[in-house]
């Protein structure tokens, strides 16, 4: 998908209702994720910009928000799956030629590579990742590294739990070579791991860019999101400049049914992507009563 | 430009807000020392008689264990510290350090040093503060690495997805 393609019709449909996309490519990322390459069959959802998600339907089983891991107007359509259920398993296993269901895209994005172009334009940008949250961070790092946005140092630091669960192993190669700091650490080292073993904020350190303007683009579990923003604050980067991605249980994707309020905001319709200054501060530390 | 060891000590991140003087007291107790790729830096179980300060590459914390290689438990860069037990005489090392690749360090004699803290407490608190906090950031991200936080979130956090 991504932008419109010439000749697929972007045909009006109501939000609720997914189009058929087929599934064109699947590619094991580890042991439990899946990428999956769909391409529409007729109809097709609308543009999108890194950091939206979109429904994916497994028919007869569920529906599950998925983050779309492709660069915008590149290449099909691309959603990275980790199987952590029913809905998530049915689509992990959905092998070419299969049919699964795509209403989006929905939500914000990272602001990069946006249509109106972006914030903080030639400033570095670092990306600070964990777990599958590199999957929704991938769009707005391909758009940065091939140098859509401007001058500024592209720093991708990505933590993992163990080498075989490091996403994108190619892709961080290919960045690396297009010239961006990329880093990479994991909790547990097994052989033959040689690089830096340890909490991904441990990468910080080493990391070269300039603080007093970076853009940070953060995705991860919530706890190690907390941490690297406060890491991130230590490092001297503004609050307002921090970026996100929080995620709750989103059902609906257009604001009408409350599943993923958190706070003031529902984060289908307001978030997933949202500033540690806009109040992420605040939510992230606020405790189940 | 040769640099003088007393240079080295006082831009290491350790003596990052201690007194102006503390820097020739550690200096005074310290030599630098470079290592190849694979060579041990402290090894487990020897006497805690000197510790690292990185300046350049990178430090494996390791664990042996028989009939395998070494477990990574964490690696240490540039601006960190290799070493703790020394602080608790006479506790002897708890785990090998090795060099991941080229490492230049400052060394330095833990006897020597403590002496200098016991002769001047207001050195040696200062001191021991600075060294509270990096085990206190290295407490705490040990904290994290426990939780497991990106092992399979399951359907516990968001429903059954």
């Amino acid at each position: 998908m991504g932008l419109a393609e010439p000749g697929v019709s972007t045909t009006p449909r109501h939000p609720l209702t997914p189009f058929p996309y087929q599934v064109v490519g699947r590619r094991p990322e580890t042991a439990d994720v899946v990428t999956l390459s769909l391409e529409p069959m007729g109809g097709t959802a609308g543009a999108f910009v890194p950091g939206q998600f979109n429904m994916l339907s497994a028919f007869a089983v569920g529906e599950a928000a998925i983050s779309i891991s492709s660069g915008p107007g590149r290449g099909p359509l691309q959603h990275t799956v980790r199987d952590v259920g029913p809905v998530t398993h049915a689509l992990c296993e959905t092998e070419p030629g299969g049919v699964v269901g795509v209403r989006g895209p929905f939500g914000n994005g990272w602001g990069i590579g946006t249509p109106t172009g972006d914030d903080g334009q030639g400033a570095d940008v670092v990306v600070v990742a964990g777990g599958i949250g590199l999957a929704p961070l991938r769009g707005a790092i391909v758009h940065l590294v091939q140098g859509a946005r401007g001058a500024g140092r592209v720093v991708v630091l990505v933590g993992a739990r163990s080498p075989d669960q490091i996403l994108f192993a190619a892709d961080l190669e290919d960045w690396r070579e297009a010239g961006a700091h990329v880093a990479v650490s994991v909790d547990l080292a097994t052989e033959p791991w040689a690089g830096p073993v340890g909490v991904v904020t441990s990468l910080l350190a080493d990391a070269p860019f300039d603080a007093s303007r970076a853009v940070a683009l953060v995705c991860g579990p919530e706890v190690m999101m907390r941490f690297a923003a406060r890491a991130l604050l230590e490092r001297g980067l503004a609050p307002e400049r921090m970026r996100l991605a929080l995620e709750r249980n989103m059902q609906c994707g257009v604001g009408s049914c409350g599943h993923c309020q958190l706070g003031p905001w529902l984060l289908c319709r307001d978030g997933p992507i949202v500033t540690w200054a806009s109040g992420a501060a605040t939510l992230l530390g606020e405790r189940e009563r | 430009m040769i640099r003088s060891v007393e240079e080295l000590v006082a831009e290491h991140p350790l003596l990052s807000g201690l007194p102006v003087d503390a820097a020739p007291l550690v200096a005074g107790c310290a030599r630098l020392e470079r290592f190849e790729p694979g060579q041990l830096l402290l090894r487990e179980g020897e006497e805690a008689d000197t510790f690292y300060l990185v300046r350049q590459g990178t430090v494996r914390i390791e664990v042996h264990t028989p009939g395998r290689s070494p477990l990574v438990i964490e690696t240490v860069g540039p601006g960190k510290v290799v070493g703790w037990s020394w602080l608790l005489p006479p506790l002897p090392w708890g785990f090998d350090a090795r060099a991941a690749g080229p490492v230049a360090a400052i060394a330095v004699d833990t006897a020597c040093l403590r002496a200098k803290a016991e002769t001047d407490p207001a050195f040696g608190y200062a001191l021991l503060q600075r060294l509270s906090t990096l085990l206190l950031e290295r407490l705490q991200a040990t904290r994290i690495r426990l939780l497991d936080l990106y092992a399979p979130p399951g359907a516990r956090d968001h429903g059954p997805r």
